[in-house]
């Protein structure tokens, strides 16, 4: 059994995986000195067999062993090798993925469409090319109406079928009207979208957006009204401490009808909504126009103005936007500019709950 | 509509202050807009005398003042006023004072060499007025020292917005009279008397046009002066934002500012024959005071006399026949006309007027005689002269409106409970009144009140609108439901799903330059007939042309990679002359898809296929069938014809279209390099059938292992992939659960005008796994499937 001494000695001298190998050939291969050994157990008496047979296989065991962990070893080192030649400067960059974004204009109207389904409002819409029936004279704007001189509207040379202008809508109080028309009441909607009026500075643009409120029911009230906004306005600003100023004011479509001024505090120089405007560095901004429905808006809406009544209300979408999340040119809003897309606007997992906060915090 | 304290005070007894006034306006409704007090920037200005004035060494047109501010230590001053002299009594702003006039910091300072502590102060210097031909000279008995502020008195000036329904408080006194209503004051009586006329009226006066102009009363004044009018009614008028002109115009404009009532004075020497309202004659014109000459149309109600028109009624008078200092006999012209008349003139005219907008809105129809006693008797007061008898031609209409009204509406209307009595107070002080059954009779100058509700609303502004408590909707049971329709669902997503895909949202406007239009135009336009630019002209009937433009304007920005979208509404023509304005979403590529990097080399260019990738992606979440469509050509002329293609559902429903932009389009739009783009049709992808369940469709993972087995066929160069593979997945609907082409080889070993197209099968067996037999036959099937399209397996 000397082979073994000698064996062992080699494999723990292999310097490759191939030396490896033959030396197992040599050992355990058909033809090996071990493999032999074996093959002789089976011509020797039960007494040579007990006496040498432990041995032999002793002596397998033993090659067997040292050959995995020789080959394991042998193996362990040309990973080694192969991983230290495979370095990477992990300090380069990694393939860059642009970021998109949802505007802030879209990401408000999901805000303020989660917030009034709380409330039970659902979000109507209407064409923003529209006829002035709908524009104006079902909301008690008759043509020769001062109210209409003021709207700054801009007209198509176009009549529908019916003989009506056809312009682009002023404001989004015609889907009041569709509203009413088309799903009779109760009814409980917002109506986000795109209005426009011939009118171009800093803070004007000829397109912008409003959203319009409009709850026609049983026993609505000019109370009712004001929780509404108040309740709006606490959940889109995420402020507990937003008073609210009522005043008389006029509108063609509502009957009292009652501008809303938010009150304000002065932080940094700027306005932030929530605080009392009458105090020290507080003030008023007009935030919202309303009032309770005209009957003869009702009336043109198709119901019994003795039956329904209701409120509605309408602001600027963008002026929302703009108060809530600070930016301050309105032209900026509709220019695409990518720079300004990527600093105002909002990820694409910045979806509005109720759980999470509707808003967005810097 | 602005006025001075003091005026408000000449017609309302009360000791409220400025603040509280403006308070109680706003919230009665009269919104604020300012309230400014002139005399309050004027602390730094002081009363002083002239004690000597000398000739400037250095200077013909200066003078080296002596000025004595009474405490006998007298500043040297240079001044170049030419009434600058000693005795004068003006005003001098001492260092430190800041000029109204130009926000200048007075300061010691040397003039041509002679120092100078401060500067003696024209009117208009101090933002008082106009005057600027020289200084400010004020009674001699004026008290030296004391502030300029002091010593003018602080008349705070209100600036009221007044909304369109009150042509009441088209004029201090109605402005008033809701004060006192609101209990801030007692509204004294308008102090005027009818003044009896001492000859008959010279001209005869009368209205031919009862529907336009259905009361027109006169009365001529004679022998009268028509000087500057005096320092009070000018100051009022000033403080109305209005430039004095002369004694007689100022009057009309006083009674106009001050009870909302415009009249009319004409020069009498100049009118020929009788005075009368009428309809305007074909092809009339009238030279009106502000220089403008204005075609007038039959329907227009004018005041003419013998010779032509005078007066574009209620709007403006005419140039020819305007009171002169050199008038003497005047025609005085208290009408009413009917507002929508009016409106309908302005608006065509395009002229704003004073006028106009009290004669639109409505003016008292009870008010005329009064309203001509406080002309007559100002002009008498002012001008002298005496007046005729009155003409009184028509009727106003004098019928006041009255409604049964139920004061419990307060509070199921208003949303507050006010007691009747004091709901009776409110209108009685409004000018309401009230019977025992709560019958509401509306005063004369409230045209805007037409029913209960307005009713409600004067007696909840005057209570306080602040007052009314908070009331919680009704809220259904259980947590809110929800309330997006399918479309709203589908726009939120696709938003969401394209800025996840890297793409950043834009809003761009909805009307364009019409040539832009055009380009993109697949029928008849929206045009504005009154754009506010020929940029902003044409609504838009796709969403690229506006994101091109944007893509332009960054790209000059130096932005390198530019990706955007944007979901809106394109403009086409529907049905019986409406609009049909259909959602769809655009995304315009531009720039380097990839910029260069250490590991990929060369920046990369946008191509049809991150089009397509972005078309695919985002109709798979707009609810899109994705696997069935079919890449069609046909995307338009704007696109690149041979990298460009539609996506349809069938063969005529086009879902999107994408591709490369048209070098030619990228050129009209300043656009260098390629640009690839997207457009999906919203409105044409095919709505989910029903509320479906929640439960999804069962589905247990296969036991047995999946397949694959590639095939290439040698086809066509011109077979388009998608039907090749089309036909290899519809070849074993059974066992073909995938298939896809990864490799589009030509040249070596392919023979000319073939390709070899490579693609991989998935193949799921079902029952059992395959053996030899059932992937022959599998293959058998495919072969046969690519062979239909002209393609030989490859050995």
């Amino acid at each position: 059994m000397e082979q073994l001494e000698t064996t062992l000695a080699a494999i723990a001298g292999a310097d490759t995986i191939e030396a490896v190998e033959a030396l197992r050939v040599a050992a355990l291969g058909k033809q090996g000195w071990v493999s032999a050994l074996l093959k002789s157990l089976g011509g020797m008496s039960p007494e040579e067999r007990t006496s040498t047979g432990p041995r032999i296989h002793a002596a397998r065991e033993a090659v067997t062993a040292a050959l995995t962990e020789r080959r394991s070893a042998l193996e362990n080192a040309a990973l080694d090798a192969r991983l230290a030649a495979e370095t990477a400067d992990l300090s380069l960059p990694a393939p860059a993925a642009p970021r998109g974004t949802v505007h802030p204009v879209s990401q408000v109207m999901d805000e303020l469409a989660e917030i009034f389904a709380d409330m039970g409002f659902a979000v109507a819409t209407g064409p923003e090319i529209e006829d002035d029936w709908h524009n104006f004279t079902a909301l008690n704007m008759p043509e020769t109406h001062p109210a209409r001189a003021m709207h700054d509207t801009f007209y198509f040379p176009d009549q529908d079928a019916q003989g009506r202008s056809m312009l682009l809508r002023t404001h989004t109080s015609p889907v009041q009207i569709r509203s009413m028309l088309s799903q009779g009441a109760p009814l409980r909607v917002i109506a986000p979208g795109r209005v426009y009026r011939s009118d171009s500075d800093a803070t004007h643009t000829p397109m912008f957006h409003q959203i319009e409120g409009l709850v026609i029911d049983k026993g609505i009230h000019l109370g009712h009204l004001k929780w509404t906004l108040e309740t709006f306005l606490k959940a889109f600003f995420e402020r507990d401490d937003i008073v609210l100023r009522l005043r008389p004011s006029y509108f063609p479509f509502t009957e009292p009808s009652v501008e809303v001024d938010v009150g304000y505090t002065l932080v940094n120089g700027k306005r932030v909504v929530g605080g009392g405007g009458d105090v020290p560095g507080g003030g008023w901004m007009e935030v919202l126009g309303s009032g309770m429905v005209n009957r003869k808006v009702i009336e043109f809406g198709g119901l019994d103005p003795d039956e329904w009544q209701g409120f509605a209300f309408g602001t600027g979408v963008d002026r929302l936007a703009m108060l809530k999340y600070g930016m301050d040119d309105l032209r900026a809003f509709f220019d695409g500019d990518v720079r300004w897309l990527g600093h105002y606007g909002f990820g694409a997992l910045d979806v509005p709950t109720l759980s999470g906060g509707v808003g967005v915090r810097a | 509509m602005k006025f001075a304290l003091s005026w408000l005070q000449a017609l309302l007894d009360t000791k409220a202050d400025a603040r509280q006034i403006a308070e109680k306006l706003t919230s009665l409704g009269l919104e604020i807009e300012s309230v400014e007090d002139a005399s309050a920037a004027l602390t730094q200005f002081r009363v002083a005398r002239v004690l000597t004035a000398e000739k400037h060494p250095q200077a013909d047109k200066l003078q080296v003042l002596s000025v004595d501010l009474g405490d006998g230590a007298p500043l040297q001053v240079v001044c170049g006023a030419p009434n600058a002299r000693a005795g004068l009594v003006g005003v001098l702003g001492v260092p430190g004072a800041v000029v109204p006039a130009n926000g200048m910091t007075l300061k010691v300072a040397a003039v041509r060499g002679v120092e100078s502590n401060g500067m003696m102060c024209s009117t208009r210097e101090l933002g008082l007025g106009e005057e600027h031909d020289g200084i400010i000279e004020l009674p001699a008995d004026a008290p030296l020292g004391i502030s300029f502020a002091d010593y003018l008195g602080s008349d705070p000036v209100f600036d009221v917005a007044i909304t369109p329904n009150r042509p009441d408080c088209m004029g201090v006194h109605g402005i008033a009279r809701d004060l006192a209503a609101a209990g801030l004051g007692v509204l004294k009586p308008i102090d005027t008397a009818p003044v009896a006329g001492s000859f008959a009226c010279p001209v005869e006066v009368r209205t031919d046009d009862p529907e336009g102009c259905p009361a027109f009363y006169g009365r001529v004044i004679r022998g009268v002066k028509n000087d500057p009018s005096p320092q009070w009614l000018q100051d009022r008028l000033k403080s109305a934002g209005q430039r004095p002109i002369s004694a007689l115009v100022d009057i009309t404009n006083y009674v106009m500012l001050g009870y909302g009532r415009p009249a009319h004075a004409y020069d009498l020497a100049k009118l020929d024959g009788a005075v009368v309202a009428r309809k305007a004659r074909e092809g009339e014109t009238c030279l009106a005071l502000n220089g403008k000459e204005y075609a007038l149309a039959p329907w227009m109600t004018v005041i003419a006399d013998e010779s032509g028109v005078h007066d574009i009624a209620g709007i403006m008078g005419g140039e020819h026949s305007g009171c002169s200092e050199t008038t003497t006999d005047v025609l005085l012209e208290v009408a009413y006309f009917t507002p929508a008349n009016i409106a309908r003139t302005g608006q065509s005219l395009a002229l704003t007027s004073d006028a106009r907008g009290r004669f639109e809105r409505g003016v008292d129809p009870a008010f005329l005689d009064t309203g001509l006693d406080l002309l007559t008797s100002l002009i008498l007061e002012i001008c002298g002269g005496e007046a005729s008898e009155v003409i009184r031609a028509g009727q106003p209409p004098l019928a006041r409106k009255s409604f049964a009204y139920d004061p419990a509406l307060a509070g199921t209307l208003g949303g507050i409970d006010v007691a009747d009595s004091e709901q009776k107070r409110i209108l009685a002080a409004l000018g309401f009144e009230v019977s025992e059954d709560w019958t509401v009779t509306v005063p004369t100058w409230r045209p805007d009140i037409d029913g209960a509700p307005d009713i409600v609303e004067e007696v909840i502004r005057v209570h306080g609108l602040d007052a009314v408590p908070s009331t919680p909707l009704p809220r259904a049971d259980g947590v809110a439901k929800p309330t997006a329709t399918a479309a709203q669902m589908q726009e939120r997503r696709l938003r969401r799903a394209a800025s996840a895909r890297g793409l950043n949202e834009a809003i761009t406007w909805s009307f364009l330059p019409t040539n832009e239009a055009e380009h993109f135009a697949d029928g008849e336009l929206w045009t504005l007939a009154n754009p506010i630019s020929e940029d902003l002209k044409t609504m838009r009937p796709s969403l690229l042309p506006g994101l091109l433009s944007a893509a332009r304007r960054n790209l000059d920005r130096g932005a390198t990679s530019v990706r955007l979208f944007e979901i809106g509404r394109r403009y086409l023509r529907g049905e019986g002359g409406a609009s049909a304005e259909q959602p769809s979403l655009a995304v315009v590529l531009a720039g380097e898809a990839a910029s260069r990097g250490w590991a990929t080399g060369k920046a990369k260019a946008f191509d049809a296929f991150d089009a397509k990738a972005e078309a695919l992606a985002l109709l798979a979440e707009a609810g899109a069938p994705v696997e069935n469509l079919q890449v069609m050509g046909e995307a338009g002329a704007q696109f690149h014809p041979g990298q460009s293609a539609t996506l349809r559902l069938g063969p005529k429903t086009v879902l999107a279209l994408f591709g490369m932009l048209h070098p030619s389009t990228a050129k009209a739009f300043d656009l260098a390099g390629p640009v690839a783009v997207v457009e999906l049709f919203l409105e044409r992808v095919p709505a989910r059938k029903g509320p479906g369940s929640f439960a999804r469709q069962h589905y247990a993972p296969p036991a047995l292992q999946a397949v694959t087995r590639d095939y290439a066929f040698l086809v066509p160069a011109t077979l388009p992939a998608g039907d090749l593979l089309r036909a290899v997945r519809g070849a074993d609907k059974a066992n073909v659960v995938a298939a896809r082409v990864f490799d589009d080889f030509r040249g070596n070993g392919v023979p000319e005008g073939q390709k070899s197209l490579a693609i991989e099968v998935t193949l799921q067996p079902v029952e059992k796994s395959y053996d030899e037999a059932a992937l022959k036959a599998i293959t058998d099937k495919i072969v046969a499937a690519g062979s239909k399209l002209g393609g030989v397996l490859r050995a």
